[in-house]
């Protein structure tokens, strides 16, 4: 019973810590649900009459006896798991609020109607770059996650390895992300943010530290140049029809208002987590956005069939 | 002229003419007069009770096409906008439009019965309140039905709603329908108060009161505090979007974070006064099948208020991953795991009325027993989300729409249809079908657990909420499924109680007064109750009127056929706030059409502040105006004299 974004497992970072509170509390509220259950299904099954009014009028009315005891005697025993839940709930929220260490990896992350802009910050600005709906991230390394609102709020959530932190305009909050393990852990927006809340997913991968270095450098190279003819027609395209929204990194494509392509075909999906990265999704996508997440942002674009190859030439350049 | 203001009113005992006389007082004029001007608590309840359930229908059958389109993985029945549109109106139907109006329509209904009372304290506001409430309901619904219901959640985050990100007249229909709807549940908690305060029979002191009114005297309470903070939320969102302001706004100096506070400052309490009448239902209705008072009176009366006033504290819990400090979001984490305590309170005192009791197995009970069972899962479900960290993994995944339909079918919609079963016989005078009751029972409680259970798993699984659709390999496609066939099976559950319903009130079984020998005062009058209720107003001496004989009550005994005749004029008795001594009686206004028209006015001037048009925002404006003065109106039969009892 695990799934990509089911958080009964964790693989890190404050998913860790929550986890066994998740479980210990999940245990026992399943525990107080089938106790009661038992006792009310004797209580029940004491029962003197069955039928309608005249079952009920033919058992006479007593007092009975007072039972505040039971009252008592619930409350008491109810008290032990709450207190003992609060308490751990405090202890829990201490460590995972007590931040991380000063030298570690910041991540500027926005998102958008329905993307996730990653930016990873550095005091030198050579070294800062973007990309959009996947997160590198080193193994065993806390990575410092700073949320920016830019138009609705959405929240940033990726189960395994930390709960949700909410993106809201005004502010900026904070989250950390660490993994134990090299995988990929899938993330999801968890607010209520429009038409395509359901299609804002993204992706962290957790890997060691030589191939995230490996990665980064790799992400700040700006984008291959093209050497065939389509690949030539292809960029001039991307950068007169595309470059109105997206920006590719060593090209005049600057704008920045959806996803930064310079790398795109190094990301394992478009959309926001919607479909694999090919030569296939990548053309039904670009032609026809509106069918695949209806609302998104990005029109339909009219293309002629050769237009289209040639975009899809220049993109495939794009590792 | 003070003088004149005394007098002693006439003891005595019921008589044919005394009722006729009264009758002729009381009784509303048949037809079509009688419908728009009635102000008949009677009527108004049932008026209550029935447009609930047409919403709650309403609501149900949005929520079947939302499960069908998430029956499997990547369902195309709805697009986005429709999906979002119907997640949205279902929320606001089955909150607003369902879940409070169904317990202002029993409490309408029952209260001046259960307190030995003719009437309500204010019967025009009473009747105001109910058609506001049908007015907003239609004009959130015409919204609706030309494409622009709500779409943003019924919490309706900003920036979403702005006109920004949200330009259609959706959420205008939205705000100022819910600041409308605001009028009718203030004046409504309003009249409650007063009512319970100053109309209880001759000795009902306040720890002789029903549970249920103390349920619904703590929700109204909570209702006059908390609705200003929704009505303002929703009106400064309305002058964002119309009118530039930019309370919301963050590049002007806005917060959206504020909305959110308004909201669940408003939300969180509201939660509670939609469940705790109806918990005190189940206070009220399952002893009588257990054959014995409830254990616990005075804890289950103090835990549904200690429930309230904890309840104010809790409302950040809605808020716990939007950054706020965690010094502070800690308080609020122990104040929602705090609660968990009156709640545990009630549920110990339903368990040992079963256990020390009687039973008998009739479907009212089956409703009122199963629900402590339902309540317990919404309940620990509840407890978890009130850890700060459990929450920031279990808030907005399928876990917590589990949660909340647990705490709004389970402790809403089950104890309300079992105190149809409970009450329909007194208010239509025959006994629903205890046969069709048991089918009624048995779909509705497999069908609810079959969808809702397994939707904790979803939710544990990962599922976020207020998606219109899901990929394949996510591990939710056959939860999905069931839960689908579950809703399925729960609607028809509900629709075998309508039926149940319909063929009862045509061939149900004679009632007689007290068909369940049950121990509190609307039992004493005839099943439907006449006009004026109680012939005599009666005097209480204890918590269980009817039952006094049997439980060896000592000292004196209650009387309902005996007392204040109060037939000179439609009248009854007020009572002092905490012992009810007689005070003076009250001169109760006649039937009349200022409520009605009053609706009339103030629906008009929203649909003119909707479509901003300064004429019918004149007209609507006018006619409210002129019916408020009507209603206004000095007279002189309305002046209220004070009994000289010395």
């Amino acid at each position: 019973m695990t799934s990509p974004l089911d958080y009964l497992h964790s693989a890190g970072g404050s998913a860790d810590v929550i986890r066994p509170l998740t479980w210990t509390t999940l245990i026992i509220s399943t525990a107080v649900i089938v106790v009661i259950g038992v006792i009310l299904w004797i209580a029940v099954s004491r029962a003197q009459a069955r039928g309608g009014a005249e079952a009920t009028r033919s058992i006479p009315i007593q007092e009975g006896a007072r039972g505040t005891k039971w009252i008592s005697t619930g409350v008491a025993i109810s008290a032990v798991p709450l207190l003992l839940t609060l308490v751990w709930t405090m202890v829990a929220l201490a460590k995972i609020t007590s931040g991380g260490p000063a030298n570690a990896i910041v991540l500027d992350v926005t998102p958008r109607q329905w993307w996730w802009d990653v930016q990873y910050a550095s005091p030198d600005p050579s070294q800062i770059f973007s990309t959009a709906n996947e997160i590198h991230i080193p193994v065993g390394m806390p990575v410092k996650v700073r949320l920016h609102g830019a138009d609705v709020i959405h929240s940033f959530w990726v189960p395994k390895l930390s709960g949700k932190a909410d993106a809201i305009p005004g502010r900026t909050n904070v989250t950390w992300l660490q993994a134990s393990a090299p995988g990929r852990y899938r993330g999801q927006c968890t607010e209520f943010c429009g038409f395509q809340h359901a299609h804002m997913a993204f992706e962290v991968v957790a890997e060691t530290p030589e191939a995230f270095a490996a990665w980064r450098s790799r992400q700040l190279a700006p984008a291959p140049e093209p050497t065939t003819p389509e690949q030539m027609r292809g960029r001039d395209f991307v950068e007169y029809r595309c470059g109105l929204c997206h920006r590719v990194r060593g090209t005049t494509a600057g704008a920045l208002i959806a996803p930064d392509l310079t790398h795109v075909m190094t990301r394992a999906q478009i959309a926001s987590g919607t479909l694999p990265t090919n030569t296939g999704t990548l053309a039904t996508w670009i032609r026809n956005p509106q069918a695949l997440k209806p609302g998104s942002l990005m029109p339909n674009q009219n293309m002629t069939g050769s237009e289209l190859a040639d975009t899809l030439a220049y993109l495939e350049l794009l590792q | 002229m003070r003088e004149a203001d005394y007098r002693t009113p006439h003891f005595g005992a019921d008589s044919v003419e005394h009722r006729s006389r009264l009758l002729e007082l009381w009784e509303t004029s048949p037809g079509i007069k009688g419908f728009f001007t009635t102000v008949d608590h009677k009527m108004i309840g049932i008026r209550y009770i029935v447009t609930a359930f047409i919403f709650l229908a309403l609501g149900g059958v949005e929520s079947l096409i939302m499960r069908v389109q998430l029956a499997g993985p990547n369902g195309t029945l709805l697009t986005p906008e429709q999906y979002n549109d119907l997640f949205s109106t279902h929320g606001m139907t089955m909150i607003f439009l369902y879940a409070s109006p169904i317990l202002s329509g029993f409490s309408n209904y029952l209260w001046p019965l259960l307190l030995g009372s003719r009437d309500m304290a204010f019967p025009r506001l009473n009747a105001l309140s109910y058609w506001i409430y049908l007015a907003s309901g239609l004009f959130l619904y015409a919204g609706f039905l030309t494409g622009n219901g709500p779409n943003d959640g019924w919490f309706n985050y900003v920036p979403y709603a702005e006109r920004a990100y949200n330009p259609g007249l959706n959420q205008d229909f939205y705000a100022l329908g819910m600041v409308f709807l605001g009028i009718s549940t203030t004046v409504g908690a309003a009249n409650f108060i007063v009512t319970a305060m100053r109309t209880r029979a001759p000795g009902m002191s306040l720890s002789r009161l029903p549970i249920m009114i103390w349920g619904t005297l703590t929700a109204s309470v909570a209702n006059l505090l908390v609705i200003p903070a929704v009505s303002l939320a929703f009106f400064l969102l309305w002058m964002d979007r119309q009118y530039g302001t930019h309370f919301f706004d963050n590049t002007e100096g806005g917060q959206p974070l504020l909305w959110q506070h308004l909201f669940w400052i408003f939300g969180h309490p509201w939660v509670y006064a939609i469940v705790l009448p109806a918990m005190g239902m189940v206070s009220d209705g399952l002893p009588v099948f257990c054959r014995r008072p409830l254990v616990g009176y005075a804890p289950v009366a103090i835990s549904t208020v200690a429930t309230m006033v904890l309840g104010f504290g809790v409302w950040v819990h809605h808020m716990f991953a939007t950054g706020l400090p965690a010094v502070s979001m800690s308080f609020f984490s122990g104040i929602s795991i705090v609660i968990v305590v009156p709640s545990a309170i009630a549920v110990f005192a339903w368990l040992a009325t079963i256990w020390l009791g009687r039973p008998v197995i009739t479907t009212a009970f089956l409703f009122f027993s199963s629900m402590i069972l339902l309540f317990v899962i919404g309940g620990v479900s509840g407890f978890m989300t009130a850890s700060i960290p459990v929450d920031w993994q279990l808030t907005d995944t399928y876990f917590v729409v589990a949660h909340l339909h647990y705490v709004l079918i389970g402790i809403n919609v089950f104890p309300v249809i079992g105190a149809v079963y409970f009450w329909f016989p007194k208010m239509t005078g025959r006994l629903l079908d205890e046969r069709l009751g048991r089918w009624n029972f048995w779909t509705m409680f497999i069908g609810f657990n079959l969808a809702f259970l397994p939707m904790h798993v979803t939710g544990l699984l990962g599922m976020p909420r207020r998606v219109y659709t899901y990929g394949p390999g996510m591990g939710w496609d056959t939860l999905n499924l069931v839960t689908t066939i579950g809703s399925f099976v729960l609607a028809l559950g509900v629709l075998l109680f309508i039926i149940n319903v319909l063929k009862s009130l045509r061939v149900g079984v004679p009632a007689g007064a007290n068909p369940w020998d049950a121990p509190t005062l609307e039992w004493a009058v005839s099943s439907p109750p006449p006009a004026y209720n109680f012939a005599v107003i009666p005097t209480v001496a204890s918590r269980h009127p009817l039952w006094e004989a049997r439980l060896g009550t000592r000292g004196a005994r209650s009387s309902v056929d005996q007392g204040m005749l109060l037939d000179t004029g439609k009248e009854t008795l007020g009572t002092s706030a905490l012992n009810a001594h007689p005070d003076m009686v009250l001169e109760m206004p006649k039937d009349s059409s200022a409520p009605f028209l009053l609706a009339v006015g103030t629906a008009v001037l929203f649909v003119g502040l909707l479509l901003r048009q300064g004429v019918t925002v004149s007209i609507g404006t006018a006619i409210a105006a002129l019916a408020l003065l009507f209603w206004l109106w000095p007279r002189q039969e309305l002046r209220e004299r004070e009994a000289a009892h010395g």
